[in-house]
């Protein structure tokens, strides 16, 4: 595609919107795996399973957003469960178990994706809302709306998150745990319940953040495999430990691909994240921000 | 007497913090040195720095005159620098004998039938010969202190470097390993103790160091340094 | 001295029975199983014996495959030279995703090895050469000299593979590489502190687990008599090769052989009386409940019952 201002301007408009939708679908993980340094890779998979969960209400005629909201509880409480499992199972058993703890994560993001196969097949599947289809037009420019939606909600989202976590109580134990256990304990706080709850945090945003993908684009059960690359370079990139760099590096993610898909067509576009998040490993693994 | 070890303005940071500001050092051959100082304040820092478990960010170290900051930990471990954990880091899979035909074979080029002799004789040394094919998993506090530091032995070092290995042992086990710091030491061998058990540190060292808050404030022989008021005020604080 | 006598009797064994008349389909299918013996040895090489788990065991078999083609096309090269071909250029990726992601945490050589898949698969999709998305059709020659069939001939390759896979992990489990990634896996501080050079190590283990990767990779276009990019870099593959050392038995290059041999079974097994998909579901599942019920696998298990019964 041949290079023009006004091309590159629209990808970087996009790119934005893309790098905000990012932030919020990251931000799970930025917890998970950022603060309480727990290998989560199956965190795309609960994403996309949040997905199908509103695409499951959806049927009954929910708003995708509103599904959102509504598994979240479910979605808090399978990720409190899911880390007490991990914690009994593998933390508790030191650095000999770091090999098992990471397979686990791995075997379940598989039996989670297989197990979507297996109820929705491999077809793609969409969400119905008035927001989704119709575009606002500025100049030359035209903006889908249901990107502005995601957008919208994903902002909030990421600015509601990294608020709570400087400035609650509980939010700030949170950014503890994973640096000063032994301090937290000194405080009377049980660092094991914090990281369930905070876990169990992390989850349930995947629901709302699985809504607004399936709000951006169709899903289908294997996409969790190009979010494993997405998500983990928003993170990696932030630098772990750092909330309000998931945004930033979100948005250069989103911009990154934009322009990649813009002039170098969809079939470059996968490789984006997965490069952009090797460069950083071999450049500055630290990330932006890291401790 | 010549110097084994030469720290020369050696600082370290973490981030935004000082962990470690303009340390000058010299270890002289043989000689049995004491380090210590308040929690946090640069004893482990400073001997990460020495072995290589950290690099230092300003200044240089030398030992036996070349010049070693840049090198990873087990070249200078091949150079003749051992140390033992202040948390024992046993290799959980293998048992206690095992554990130390590692350093035998990684640093003597021992193997075989002569790394296992070489092998029992230490543990013999330090009274854990009747153990040897223990896993690490089953071993008592005391024993893998002693494990920790019959590994670093198997190293044949010149310089061992003894991080609080008494931390948390009761009466006798204190004495066995001092017996065994003081046994090492007498076949040549420069040892530099941290250690906050303060009698250990008056028995044992010839010379003693005190840091606080990642700088030097005072040296001189035990008598000398735990008298120094402001020695006293580290650690007691103001 | 017994091992290899056995390897010996395997490799006899193996030649009589390709000789013989027995059907075809044992050929086609031994194929696959003696595959799996060897992805499951290599990736334990590198996760068992290291501790680095690698989720990107299609990205080395894709790259062996496509090395295969690629020197086949171009220099129409003979078997043995594309499984050099492969096992060289494999190798050297395990090198590479080493030397970016090995001083980091474990974790992040995991998701380099995943980031590996999709840009081998990119560059894979986007190359007119070896057939872009779509893929090419090959021709088998007719015979396989000096066997019957192209496929007797392919499995007999795969026995030597696997039985030079084995040997390999052998040797580096009983040397003192073996002793040296068990230190530095139990505690790398400790084994550099003891005079284990760390980071060589592991980057060995990095070259030989993908070299041998590639290799099991290299014969493929050629037994499918096809290659394109969603198979040949399909992430179920992933999962098995994690699988089959995890239930086996990490410890020792036994283990990988049992789980291959076992996972191999049992997914024939489901797929032919109830579906594909289950399969790989089965797979998951048993991954799962190994790694958090025996995590020795069944070479741990075994060591228990010994140790409780005398």
């Amino acid at each position: 595609m041949a290079f023009s201002f006004d091309l590159l301007l629209e990808a970087i408009i996009f790119g934005l919107l893309l790098g905000c939708f990012y932030a919020a679908v990251s931000i799970g993980l930025s917890i998970a795996f950022g603060l309480l340094d727990v290998p989560h890779v199956a965190h795309p998979a609960v994403l996309i399973l949040g997905s199908y969960g509103v695409y499951l209400l959806g049927q009954y005629g929910v708003d995708p957003i509103l599904a959102g909201l509504m598994l979240t509880p479910f979605f808090f409480l399978f990720g409190a469960a899911l880390y007490r499992m991990y914690y009994e199972t593998f933390e508790k058993r030191g650095n000999s178990a770091a090999v098992s703890g990471l397979a686990f994560f791995f075997g379940i993001a598989f039996i989670i994706e297989v197990l979507l196969v297996v109820a929705f097949g491999v077809d793609q599947r969409s969400a119905e809302a008035a927001y989704i289809g119709g575009s606002l037009k500025i100049d030359d420019l035209r903006i889908p709306y249901r990107l502005l939606v995601a957008f919208g909600v994903a902002l909030f989202l990421t600015i509601t998150l990294t608020v709570y976590l400087s400035k609650t109580f509980t939010g700030r134990a949170i950014k503890a745990v994973g640096q000063d256990e032994a301090a937290l304990r000194l405080m009377g706080a049980d660092p094991v319940r914090i990281k369930q709850f905070a876990f169990g945090l992390a989850t349930a945003v995947n629901a709302l953040a699985g809504a607004m993908l399936i709000i951006v684009a169709p899903v289908e059960p294997t996409m969790d495999r190009i979010y494993i690359g997405r998500t983990f370079c928003v993170v990696v990139l932030a630098g772990l430990g750092s909330m309000s760099g998931t945004l930033a590096a979100a948005l250069i993610l989103g911009v990154t691909e934009s322009i990649v898909l813009m002039f170098f067509g969809a079939s470059w576009a996968p490789a984006v994240a997965f490069g952009l998040l090797l460069v950083v490993l071999a450049v500055r693994p630290k990330g932006l921000f890291g401790r | 007497m010549e110097s084994i070890l030469e720290v020369n303005k050696v600082s370290k940071f973490f981030g935004g913090f000082t962990a470690l500001s303009g340390v000058d050092l010299q270890v002289q051959k043989g000689e049995r040195l004491g380090l210590i100082g308040p929690n946090g304040s640069g004893k482990t820092t400073l001997i990460n720095c020495i072995s290589g478990a950290l690099l230092n960010d300003e200044g240089t170290i030398h030992f036996n005159g070349a010049p070693i900051s840049r090198l990873p930990a087990h070249r200078r471990t091949k150079l003749g620098i051992a140390r033992s954990f202040q948390i024992p880091r046993p290799f959980s899979s293998m048992t206690m004998l095992e554990n130390l035909l590692v350093p035998l074979s990684y640093v003597c080029g021992i193997t075989g039938a002569r790394a296992e002799e070489e092998a029992y004789q230490i543990l013999a040394s330090m009274g854990l010969k009747a153990k040897a094919l223990v896993p690490t998993s089953q071993l008592s506090q005391v024993e893998l202190r002693k494990m920790e530091l019959a590994r670093a032995m198997a190293a044949h070092p010149s310089l061992l470097i003894s991080d609080e290995a008494m931390a948390g042992l009761a009466g006798t086990e204190i004495d066995e390993v001092l017996q065994i710091l003081f046994d090492m030491n007498s076949q040549g061998i420069t040892i530099i103790m941290i250690e906050h058990i303060m009698q250990a540190v008056m028995s044992f060292s010839q010379r003693v160091v005190c840091l606080d808050a990642g700088q030097i404030i005072c040296q001189g022989t035990p008598k000398e340094v735990v008298a120094n008021p402001h020695v006293q005020r580290a650690y007691l604080g103001d | 001295m017994r091992f290899w006598i056995a390897c010996l009797a395997v490799v006899l064994a193996a030649t009589g029975l390709v000789m013989s008349g027995v059907n075809e389909y044992l050929f086609f299918a031994g194929f696959v199983v003696l595959q799996a013996v060897v992805l499951a040895t290599a990736w334990n090489i590198l996760g068992g014996y290291a501790g680095y788990v690698n989720f990107g065991v299609p990205a080395f078999v894709g790259a062996g495959a496509y090395s295969a083609l690629v020197v086949h096309m171009s220099l129409e090269a003979p078997l043995i030279v594309q499984i050099l071909a492969a096992a060289l250029i494999s190798g050297t990726l395990g090198f590479l995703v080493g030397v970016i992601s090995v001083r980091l945490r474990g974790i992040f050589f995991s998701i380099a090895t995943v980031a590996l898949v999709f840009i081998l698969e990119t560059v894979v999709i986007n190359w007119r050469y070896v057939g872009g998305a779509t893929g090419l059709q090959l021709t088998r020659p007719g015979e396989g000299w000096p066997f019957d069939s192209y496929t007797r001939m392919l499995f007999w390759v795969m026995v030597i593979m696997a039985v030079a896979a084995i040997a390999i992990a052998r040797y580096i489990q009983d040397s003192h590489i073996g002793r040296g990634l068990r230190a530095l896996r139990d505690s790398e501080e400790a084994a550099e502190c003891t005079g284990v050079p760390t980071l060589r190590l592991k980057l060995i283990a990095c070259a030989v687990s993908g070299a041998l990767l590639g290799a099991a990779g290299a014969p493929m276009p050629m037994y499918l008599s096809y290659i394109e990019p969603y198979s040949s870099f399909n992430l179920v593959y992933a999962v098995s090769a994690l699988a089959m050392p995890i239930i086996g038995g990490m410890s020792h290059w036994v283990g990988p052989l049992i789980g291959a041999l076992l996972l191999a079974s049992i997914q024939q097994l489901v797929t032919v009386t109830i579906s594909s998909e289950l399969n790989v579901l089965v797979v998951g599942v048993l991954l799962v409940f190994f790694v958090i019920a025996a995590p020795d696998g069944i070479v741990g298990l075994y060591r228990k019952w010994k140790a409780s019964s005398k």
